[in-house]
């Protein structure tokens, strides 16, 4: 089974620029752990979502505007795919993000066939 | 016949559509399965008697059913050319004896990835066996969103792939206070007067006790609800709330309290001092005369640290109260912040009311009644106005 595993920083950024450098080398470690994890298909680092441009089509016109399509707390900052056996097994990678324990969070999204 | 029947189907629903669940993996066509052979039974067996083994016949009978839907479902796939793998469509008569798979089922249920309505839904529904219509009744919602909640979860077990089994150890300790919290939700639920709900947590907490019969915490939320049910009968006098102390003792159930202290004994013969165990151990003070409140007081003071509820403090408060006075009792109550606390005004007031500080009293009782909806809590605390000499505006 595959999930979409979305990493949402929310105020992770900010609590881990306030850890001692121990403790950063450590988040830092444990981001390496997860790409490694067997199962595990890391996605690109993505940038700040204060980088973002959201585009939307309205009768036929492009429209562009600054920033992320839901606020900048709520943007996702980061994915990675999982193959994992269920939710359980996913629930357990998902608490070893370090953002999740930093103020941030995790979204485990079953994967799904449309077509 | 009826009634034997009924009592079958409700023995055996659980266990009958849990490894049906466990066997097809898919909870709809389950419990589609198990429907169509109770129904059968339904037909059949005040025709031609109860067959000697019950739950094999409703057993082999839901899994036929559920094989055959399987094989029309392929070979519809297949004529349309979309041919789908499904495991296990094949399969051999079931001659083995059934896995009790009741276990499996509730952890699933009661899976933390399910919002807390839906668990309670689910395990009412699937091992409890009340139709949807019933545990909306339950809830007080419409039937319609009764279903969906059902619909919606049983879609999120599938599409989030939610394990059916019993966690692993380093996980059991944690789901198994989720499923307790949604026995003890429905036992709640009950015992604000919907006595089926109540009896439905009591029957949930026994086919738990004897599925885990190691883990104090189940024997201890079993003992906790026998005890507290047992008062039951003796808690409304013509639909008025009666207060511990004046209810009539001869309506407890007696039984009941010696059934709920038993399985006290045992939670505490297996070491356990969790949350459950003590509130069983408070209730079971409780059904004593004269109640030894010192004792009372000591409990629920283990309880706040466990749990750090100001609830229970409030409780500790009155049984405080009993033993060094309602001053010391008013003195702890006065340092909870829980202002949008029902009992924590009608509790003041009634510690007010004792140290002859009517005044105070009033306003308090006051207070409580604006914050109480039920309809014999509120008439309650009416009539202690009253004998305040108070009018009610």
């Amino acid at each position: 089974m595959k999930y979409v595993m979305l990493i949402y920083q929310g105020a992770a950024l900010e609590q881990q620029a306030e850890l001692s450098e121990e403790e950063q080398k450590q988040v830092a470690a444990d981001y390496q752990g997860i790409n490694q994890t067997p199962g595990v298909t890391p996605g690109l680092p993505m940038g700040l979502p204060g980088n973002a441009t959201t585009v939307r089509v309205d009768g036929g016109r492009t429209l562009t505007t600054d920033g992320p399509f839901v606020g900048m707390k709520e943007a996702v900052g980061g994915w990675f795919i999982l193959e994992a056996d269920d939710l359980d097994a996913a629930i357990e990678v998902a608490a070893r993000v370090p953002a999740a324990r930093y103020g941030g969070a995790v979204e485990i999204r079953p994967s799904e066939v449309y077509w | 016949m009826v009634a034997t029947l009924e009592q079958v189907f409700r023995a055996e629903w659980g266990r009958v559509l849990a490894t049906l669940i466990g066997f097809l993996g898919d909870f709809d066509l389950a419990e589609e399965a198990a429907q169509e052979a109770f129904a059968m039974a339904a037909d059949r067996w005040p025709r031609d008697g109860v067959p000697s083994n019950p739950r094999a016949w409703l057993m082999t009978t839901a899994r036929n059913r559920a094989t055959d839907r399987i094989r029309r479902d392929r070979a519809l796939a297949t004529k349309l050319r979309l041919i789908v793998a499904r495991d296990g469509a094949e399969v051999p008569m079931m001659t083995t004896p059934f896995r009790d798979e009741r276990l499996e089922l509730i952890f699933t249920c009661c899976h933390p990835a399910l919002a807390v309505e839906a668990q309670v839904a689910l395990t009412l529904r699937t091992l409890g066996g009340l139709s949807t219509d019933e545990i909306a009744r339950a809830f007080l919602v419409p039937e319609r969103t009764m279903a969906q909640r059902l619909v919606r979860a049983k879609r999120k077990i599938k599409a989030a792939r939610i394990p059916f089994r019993v966690p692993p150890v380093h996980l059991l300790r944690e789901r198994l206070e989720a499923v307790l919290a949604v026995v003890y939700l429905i036992f709640n639920e009950g015992y604000g007067g919907r006595d089926e709900l109540a009896a439905e947590a009591i029957w949930l907490g026994r086919a738990l006790a004897e599925l885990l019969p190691d883990e104090p915490e189940v024997h201890g939320l079993l003992a906790m609800m026998l005890l507290h049910d047992s008062r039951r009968e003796a808690r409304f006098s013509g639909g008025e709330l009666v207060l511990l102390d004046d209810q009539d003792r001869s309506r407890w159930n007696t039984g009941q309290i010696a059934a709920g202290r038993a399985e006290l004994d045992r939670a505490l013969a297996l070491g356990g001092r969790g949350s459950h165990v003590l509130q069983a151990a408070i209730a079971s003070l409780h059904a004593e005369v004269p109640c030894d409140w010192a004792q009372l007081a000591a409990l629920y003071g283990e309880l706040g640290r466990l749990t750090g509820s100001p609830v229970v403090e409030l409780n500790r408060a009155i049984a405080i109260a009993e033993t060094e006075g309602p001053e010391a009792g008013l003195r702890i109550v006065d340092q909870l912040g829980l202002d949008d606390f029902r009992y924590l005004h009608s509790t003041r007031a009634e510690l007010l009311r004792r140290l002859g500080r009517t005044d105070e009293a009033r306003d308090a009782y006051r207070r409580a009644r604006l914050l109480t909806d039920d309809g014999a809590e509120r008439r309650f605390l009416e009539r202690r106005l009253t004998e305040l000499g108070s009018t009610l505006s």
